[in-house]
């Protein structure tokens, strides 16, 4: 709050800010255990997941969730995924970010408040925290203290298990690329790929510095998510709000429990202040008594809330909606045996709605509006779409293109020599036979490069390696008189019992003139 | 500029700026945020004194640590050319007869013959090998001289009719018109049976005429049945594959003045192992033969072999 002389002649602005240091207290309650469930749940997907096995045969790797790079392979339990097939990763990035609007315009920010990993490893470090320098009260206690022996043995253990738990987070990503349990014991003994400790280096420094150092400094500077968030809420979605209608005038607890007290022969010899009216007069007419809020100042919401925002001034940008103050002033509210939810999850509309006095929406009508529904579609159809691709799809795969320089050869009979470079994936984790042929090209003949045109058929076989791309050229010559372009469609077939195909439609050139 | 005032409820200022009623504030920035960017000026003017970064009128400051994107790419080149070694000496090895058995060398060597040709070869049979008329389509498989990976070793370095060279392919058409070896209606005659021979035309009595005087006159080189001779580089004229030319017009042009391509002898200027590679790279554009072994040496044959052991 500024202060009046502030306003009348106004200091030289600062630059820059000194950091605010919060120290947010422990709290109990439903959001809190809410917090809990999700935190336990995302750290061990995120720990376990390159833990599981997934076999797939002798010439696969057998982890459940890898990013191969060096063969440019996605591995997610029974799919594959191909660089070519890239698409359905994409599909799924975009899926990720349809479904973030879809849950921040029917719920908000819940991102933010529970799932985001700043938002779990802060929290995680927070507690860290008040194991070592106790909760609120004790931790800017040692912030003022001197520094003495107690006060370095406590700051010292704090920044080495953050830095512990850096460590095994920088640590378990790169599980996610190599087959983990080799490579943890490479990356033990001393010999594991570079790439994995500087990985891993990078990752502590950055967990270390995110969670345990810049903690809300992240959310309201440098994270661009609440600033597209901002633009996606409305007053329909649910956020953590401040009941002002029923909190304000705040009133401390004692002041509070004067009217209760109130007594018309206490009232003796106080005069009437003007337009206070006497207790006299509030005991013939508690119409007259002021209003007295809920909320008794106590800041317990302040002092919780992890980017030490108060939720009284309203909607903001620093409030990530985790839901800490309302467990906190619901504590307070149970001791003062008031109704709950002070501070509670709602909406601006029917904040309004109720502080006109009016009944707020029903929750289901808010949840099922068009804005949310649109985008579960969209979210829904994309999961689809890219559902039955995925089952679909055949795991041989063929690509052709068309040697353009030159785009035919006469050859000494005369007739047209056309070449093409085949790219045959064979995308099963097992050696295939596969034939390769050619239609719709009357008195076609195809050989391969090493070939001799004395032996040209129309198809020829090979056998392409287990999960990988085979890349032949392929010679196709037919006689000279045809259209100048002509359509082609190579074939190639499996052999094998489990079978399958693709085709590639191309063109066969000629010169315009027969000649 | 609006005027500056302070925000009655946060007590900051506004930088003066509104806009729709909606004012900005001048929020100051948190201090980590100074230092982080303290912290890349010390960053900048340390790179400034380690590298190269300040233009100078002729040249520019060398920077501390000696670094040059020059230096670095002769480094890559180096370190390019010692990573290749191992690949060339052993083409330097092996006889080029074999090359086709070693497909990784074979495929190494096409990529290097692909490189050597866009650099030597490109200026008159084409960036895609085709070829133009007068110059060979490599990509067929009509061959003057021979298409087996020997030959064609042989013809690159030695070239086609190189004054000097010995081993060099010669042969010379004569020019029938102009040195009146045939008068102008008996080449037209001429002309008339070639085109028959490679169905391009139906008999006439100018090709009978024709007949008699290719058999006289061109069967010597081109053979009776005028399918050519590749030790003397005698096109076959009974193919579709015209060098210079199938038409009518052409034909009376090459019989009357006669025709005769040259190419540089390369092995003066390119080592043995690039001509290697040159010569796989042209046997894999698709009209590769294979070798076929021949009883007698013919005269080709007598060349030193240049690929077995080249000079350096
Ligand atoms: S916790 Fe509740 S009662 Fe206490 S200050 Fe916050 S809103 Fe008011
Ligand atoms: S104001 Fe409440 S909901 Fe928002 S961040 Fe703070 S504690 Fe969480």
């Amino acid at each position: 709050m500024a202060s009046p002389e502030d306003l009348i002649a106004p200091k030289p602005p600062q630059l820059f800010e000194a950091r605010r240091k919060i120290f947010p207290k422990a709290v109990r309650g439903s959001y809190r255990n809410l917090k809990w469930a999700i935190m336990a749940v995302t750290l061990a997907i995120y720990y376990i997941t390159p833990w599981l096995r997934w076999d797939r045969g002798p010439y696969a790797p057998d982890q459940a969730v890898l990013v191969d790079i060096a063969n440019r392979r996605f591995f997610m339990f029974a799919i594959e995924i191909w660089p070519h097939e890239f698409y359905y990763v994409a599909g799924l990035l975009i899926m990720a970010a349809i479904g973030l609007f879809l849950v921040t315009s029917s719920v908000g920010r819940a991102w933010c408040g529970y799932a985001c990993p700043q938002t779990v490893w802060t929290d995680l470090f927070l507690h860290v925290e008040r194991l070592i320098d106790g909760d609120r009260n004790a931790q800017i206690r040692l912030q003022k203290a001197p520094l003495g022996p107690s006060k370095i043995a406590k700051r010292v253990t704090k920044h080495a298990i953050w830095l512990a738990i850096a460590l095994l987070t920088g640590g378990a990503w790169v599980f996610y690329f190599a087959d983990a349990p080799t490579l943890a014991r490479y990356i033990v003994i001393g010999q594991g790929p570079t790439v994995a400790y500087a990985t891993i280096a990078l990752l502590t420094a950055t967990t270390y510095v995110l969670g345990g150092l810049m903690r809300e400094q992240f959310c309201i500077y440098a994270c661009p998510w609440p600033r597209i968030q901002g633009a996606m809420l409305d007053e329909k979605s649910l956020l953590v709000t401040y009941k002002y209608w029923r909190g304000e005038p705040r009133t401390h607890g004692l002041k509070r429990a004067a009217p209760a007290a109130r007594q018309p022969e206490t009232d003796k010899g106080a005069a009437p202040m003007p337009g206070v009216p006497s207790l006299v007069a509030l005991a013939a007419n508690p119409e007259l008594a002021p209003k007295i809020g809920d909320c008794i100042d106590c800041n317990a919401c302040v002092a919780v809330c992890p980017t030490g925002i108060d939720i009284r001034e309203g909607a903001q940008i620093g409030c990530i909606t985790c839901g800490l103050c309302i467990d906190a002033c619901d504590e307070v509210m149970d001791r003062l045996d008031r109704p709950r939810r002070l501070i509670g999850y709602s909406t601006i509309a029917d904040e309004q709605a109720a502080g006109e006095g009016r009944a707020p929406e029903h929750p289901m009508k808010r949840l099922f509006r068009p804005r949310a529904i649109a985008y579960f579609l969209i979210w829904a159809s994309i999961g689809l779409a890219m559902l039955f691709a995925l089952g679909t799809r055949s795991r041989l795969d063929l690509s052709v293109s068309q040697n353009r320089n030159p785009v035919y050869v006469r050859l000494s009979d005369g007739s047209i020599r056309n070449t093409f470079t085949l790219k045959v994936r064979n995308m099963q984790s097992r050696p295939r036979e596969v034939e390769v042929s050619i239609e719709g090209l009357p008195g076609g003949a195809l050989w391969s490069e090493g070939g001799a045109r004395e032996g040209a058929a129309n198809s020829l076989r090979l056998s392409v390696p287990a999960d990988k791309v085979t890349k032949l050229r392929l010679f196709v010559a037919a006689p000279s008189d045809g259209p100048p372009r002509s359509d082609l469609t190579f074939r190639v077939r499996a052999l094998d019992a489990e079978g399958g195909e693709d085709t590639h439609q191309i063109h066969f050139e000629r010169p315009e003139t027969g000649r | 500029m609006a005027e500056q005032r302070v925000d009655e409820k946060t007590g900051t200022r506004t930088v003066g700026h509104e806009w729709d009623g909606i004012e900005e504030l001048d929020t100051p920035m948190p201090r980590w945020w100074l230092y982080t960017f303290y912290a890349t000026i010390i960053f900048a003017l340390g790179y400034v004194v380690a590298y190269p970064a300040w233009p100078l009128v002729h040249d520019a400051t060398r920077g501390v640590l000696g670094w040059s994107s020059r230096g670095e790419y002769a480094r890559e080149v180096a370190a390019e050319g010692v990573r290749r070694s191992a690949v060339r000496e052993e083409l330097a090895r092996i006889p080029i007869e074999r090359l086709p058995e070693n497909s990784k060398l074979f495929e190494a060597a096409v990529a290097g013959g692909a490189s050597a040709f866009k650099v030597h070869c490109v200026q008159c049979h084409g960036s895609g090998a085709a070829g133009s008329k007068g110059y060979p389509n490599l990509n067929d498989d009509d061959w003057l001289w021979g298409g087996d990976l020997k030959m064609l070793v042989a013809t690159i370095t030695n070239g086609i009719r190189q004054p000097g060279n010995d081993a060099t392919h010669v042969s010379m058409m004569p020019a029938f018109g102009r040195d009146q070896l045939l008068k102008s209606d008996e080449i037209e005659d001429v002309a008339s049976y070639v085109r028959i021979v490679s169905g391009q035309e139906k008999p006439s009595a100018s090709a009978q005429r024709g007949a008699a005087l290719f058999a006289t006159n061109c069967a010597v080189c081109h053979g009776a049945n005028a399918k050519g001779s590749r030790e003397l580089g005698a096109p076959n004229l009974t193919d579709k594959i015209w060098l210079y030319g199938g038409d009518r017009e052409s034909l009376v042009q090459t019989i009357t003045n006669s025709r005769g391509g040259v190419m540089p002898a390369w092995g003066t200027r390119l080592d043995p192992v690039t001509i290697k590679m040159l010569a796989a790279y042209v046997h894999s554009l698709g009209g590769g033969e294979a070798i076929v072994p021949q009883p007698s040496p013919s005269p080709t044959e007598a060349a030193p072999a240049p690929s077995a052991n080249g000079k350096p």
